[in-house]
């Protein structure tokens, strides 16, 4: 369907970015597991607290095209100093959660300097190279992290004073859903700003962005930022939750496993990480008794399908799907 | 203020043992159209691409207007007015190609970096974006994917990204290549469309579209200027008949 | 022995063990773009043939080593007909899921078939100990695998800067559209040096079995540093491999004694500063 008028192109702009059934459909069924498995809410608050990490990481990568291997640093940083903080007396969730936010962010805007200026095989490295390096710093900086053990001690207070967090998990799934659609609605805003148009332009032809005039390394540089800011709420919210830190927060496993559960879901289109991680956490749940090994022998089988046969992750195949019997999705 | 749109002096650029560019100098009053022919690796695109930034010089100085700007980035230039096209196309291909425009636009009046509000609240930018392609015949297709457009409306789409950003002076790389001839009336309009206050320089080996536009042409060979006039006196030198067009078709 | 020397010694066979491994990526990336992360998983491949041999049916070191090779070789060219040739043009990210997939296959079937213990290999007696000389200790099978790299390292610069083969890869690798204006037959070229490659990180693989052990994490363990390797050395390059190769085995040796605090700390921040300072590796195009 093409328009040749003006008023007609704004229409189909705006059609773009309206809410669709689907989404709403979705953010209803987040709500679902307090009453259909309340059993459930602590796995719940993580798939909350990993989908908000994988958003982050969807934001540089699916959308701006940036490869990162070490974007869990930002998640690790967040975590600790949610975790610093709780253990050095102060355990108010949300201060916590925005003095974590800061040092996830600033962490990520001084490394933007760097990642902005590389691409290719420079900036994998590069990427994995920082993400390595701060594992090992926390590892050896064993008086203040806990090292090997992890953070012990952190005690999260009450939320707004009166809402505790508990085993059963109402509070935590309640938190971590709340800030997820928050963060999410931000996010979604952003996708469709010229932001969100110059990010795209980015990952469709950088080098074409500096011929039509672009700040192509202040725009990384900002996106960057922006997403080792959400990485590093994630983060904390982790922290607070189960009360725990550890090395892993920071570590090159879940550096990958970002990495697989967006590309699982599909790169690009934001629900895609979110689908991604309940696919992939729901199932690593039900397979928990499984060796760790077999479980990556069923991982790797999963990535080559992906890339053979649904190269845009579950909900391109979706899309492809609904467009097939006639829906609009 | 000069009339003087653009010009360089002692451009030299080498890749090892290959010259490219051999104290180049150049100099295109405003307003003027100028054809760049040459054989093939005779150092045209190079020049462009010393010229937009896109490749450091060993030596040598480019002056837009009365501003050097031989140390400035790509994108700076483009903000001074020099923006060039590509030879082969160089698009957005999963952007539409009114996204594409108006990105264009948007990044012109730095509006690109704002985040928090959605890109239909920008209408000015639309409106513009959606005028360029409707001038370049696009609208009817202004909603289609860059890469489902055909190869010469892709070409035309090039020319709209440039257009976008508002130059001073426009530098074509081969603006017909690989266009079926059907498609082509619709590039050449284009190409004559362009205002008058623009200054063009392109890069053609298709004689008609040099003889049609250019008012000027500059003859390269070898990474060297050879020779430069109007297009009646080229056609009629004896040297660039036998390095160029003494072979085939026109003459 | 003196702690420097001995830290030198031991980081330039740490060092030539890397390059075995690298060189076979290093080319092939160069030449093809194809980022192939499973290039570990054929060094894994190597060092599991080789302990089968040796514990199973009773073959010595020495002639299990060609065996490892020529599996890993053989290996590759199966998966490489079979599979990896229809990603030739898909994107950086494609090509690294899908061999990141193969790891993971690959780690599960060693840890299926071998159990997730080291393994456990028996030296021939005369690799085995250390002699000293001029007044210096060293290991004998450090020797023989500073030896054995040598020697093939000569050899591939030999075959690459004298035989028509050679003179194709470098072709391939410096312009592919234009080698193949040539005339030459780059797809097949492609595959032999895939094998080639792949085959000496094979031997690579069971040469490492004595100096880091063998186990199912092997495959990745190691692709951190060869992936370093060859991002430092440059794509396609032999000699930057080796210079990598070099300075993340001297540096990694050296760090872990003169300051085991840093730990694999070092050459990461190495790695990371080589690479701003030159992204496309110390040989690579720029």
């Amino acid at each position: 369907m093409t328009t040749q008028t003006l008023a007609g192109s704004h229409d189909v702009l705006r059609a773009q970015i309206r809410w669709r059934w689907s989404e709403v459909a979705f953010w209803l069924a987040t709500l679902l597991p307090f009453v259909l498995a309340p059993n459930y809410l602590v796995l719940a608050s993580q798939v909350a607290i990993t989908a908000l990490f994988v958003l982050s990481f969807d934001l540089i990568l699916g959308f701006s095209g940036i490869v990162s291997l070490g974007h869990a640093a930002y998640f690790g940083t967040g975590a600790y100093t949610a975790g610093l903080l709780s253990v050095w007396g102060w355990g108010e969730p949300l201060s916590g959660l925005a003095i974590a936010a800061l040092a996830a962010g600033l962490f990520g805007y001084l490394t933007s300097f760097i990642v902005a200026r590389f691409r290719h095989l420079a900036l994998i490295m590069i990427t994995l190279g920082i993400g390595l390096v701060i594992e090992e710093v926390a590892n050896h900086a064993s008086w203040l992290t806990g090292g090997f053990d992890g953070l012990q001690g952190i005690h999260t207070w009450p939320l707004f004073n009166t809402f505790r967090f508990d085993l059963y998990g109402y509070t935590a799934y309640s938190y971590a859903l709340v800030v997820l659609f928050l963060i999410f609605l931000v996010a979604r805003r952003l996708i469709h700003s010229p932001f969100g148009l110059a990010l795209r332009g980015i990952r469709e032809n950088g080098q074409r962005m500096p011929a039509i005039g672009a700040p192509t390394r202040a725009h990384i540089r900002t996106i960057y930022t922006i997403a080792a800011i959400i990485a590093g709420i994630a983060g904390a919210m982790l922290a607070q939750t189960t009360e725990t830190v550890s090395l892993e927060s920071l570590g090159f496993q879940r550096s990958a496993d970002v990495l697989v559960m967006l590309i699982l879901g599909g790169t690009g289109r934001l629900y895609g990480g979110l689908v991604g991680t309940i696919v992939y956490m729901v199932a690593r749940d039900q397979f928990s008794g499984l060796n760790p090994q077999y479980w990556y022998f069923w991982i790797g089988l999963l990535l080559i399908a992906v890339v053979m046969l649904l190269p845009n992750g579950i909900l391109g195949g979706l899309t492809l799907l609904a467009r097939r019997l006639g829906m609009k999705p | 203020m000069s009339g003087t749109a653009l010009s360089a002096r002692g451009l030299n650029k080498s890749f090892g043992s290959l010259v490219v560019a051999d104290d180049v100098a150049l100099d295109l009053p405003a307003g003027v159209r100028y054809a760049l022919i040459g054989p093939n690796g005779a150092g045209k695109t190079t020049l462009i691409n010393l010229m937009t930034g896109m490749l450091r010089p060993d030596a040598g100085a480019i002056f837009l207007g009365d501003n050097e700007i031989t140390a400035l980035p790509p994108e700076q230039r483009v903000r001074l007015g020099l923006v060039r096209t590509y030879q082969v196309n160089s698009l957005f291909p999963h952007l539409t190609a009114l996204e594409s425009v108006t990105l264009a636009v948007c990044e012109r009046r730095r509006v690109a970096r704002n985040w928090w509000r959605e890109l239909t609240a920008y209408s000015q930018e639309i409106d513009e974006a959606h005028d360029i392609l409707a001038a370049l015949t696009l609208a009817a297709v202004c909603h289609r994917l860059t890469r489902e457009l055909a190869y010469g409306q892709q070409r035309l789409l090039e020319i709209a990204l440039a257009l976008a950003t508002r130059p001073k002076v426009l530098l074509l790389d081969e603006p017909a290549a690989g266009v079926p001839r059907e498609e082509s009336k619709e590039l050449f309009a284009a190409i004559a469309g362009l205002s008058r206050d623009i200054t063009v320089l392109f890069i053609e080996h298709d004689m008609d579209l040099v003889f049609r536009f250019a008012s000027r042409v500059i003859v390269m060979v070898g990474g060297r200027v050879l020779v430069e006039g109007t297009p009646s006196d080229i056609a009629a030198d004896q040297r660039v008949r036998a390095v160029y067009l003494g072979k085939s078709h026109h003459g | 022995m003196p702690p420097f020397f001995g830290v030198l010694f031991d980081g330039l066979a740490y060092g030539m063990l890397l390059f075995l491994m690298s060189v076979g990526l290093s080319v092939t990336l160069g030449m093809m773009n194809f980022v192939n992360l499973a290039h570990c998983s054929f060094a894994m491949l190597g060092a599991y043939v080789t302990v089968t041999l040796m514990n199973s049916f009773g073959w010595t070191f020495l002639a299990a080593l060609p065996v490892a090779f020529v599996a890993a070789a053989l290996a590759s060219v199966i998966l490489e007909r079979a599979f990896f040739r229809r990603f030739y043009n898909s994107s950086d990210l494609d090509q690294c899921l899908l061999t990141i997939g193969i790891v993971f296959v690959s780690i599960a079937a060693a840890a299926y078939f071998y159990g997730t213990d080291e393994q456990p290999v028996q030296l021939p007696i005369y690799l085995r100990g250390s002699f000293d000389f001029v007044g210096l200790n060293f290991s004998v099978y450090r020797l023989f695998l500073i030896g054995t790299a040598l020697v093939i390292s000569i050899a591939l610069v030999m075959t690459l800067e004298t035989t028509r083969f050679g003179a194709q890869v470098r072709a391939a690798v410096n312009n592919q559209r234009m080698a193949r204006g040539l005339g030459i037959n780059v797809d097949g070229l492609f595959a032999v040096t895939f094998a080639l490659g792949s085959g000496l990180a094979g031997l690579g693989g069971a040469l490492a079995i004595e100096l880091v052990g063998l186990d199912p994490s092997f495959a990745f363990t190691y692709l951190i540093y060869v992936l370093i390797v060859v991002s430092v050395g440059g794509l396609g390059s032999i000699s930057g491999s080796f210079a990598a190769a070099m300075v993340l085995g001297i540096s990694d040796t050296a760090g872990k004694y003169y300051a085991p605090a840093l730990g694999s700390f070092l050459i990461y921040l190495v790695m990371i500063v080589l690479l701003m300072w030159r992204p496309t590796g110390l040989f690579g195009r720029r």
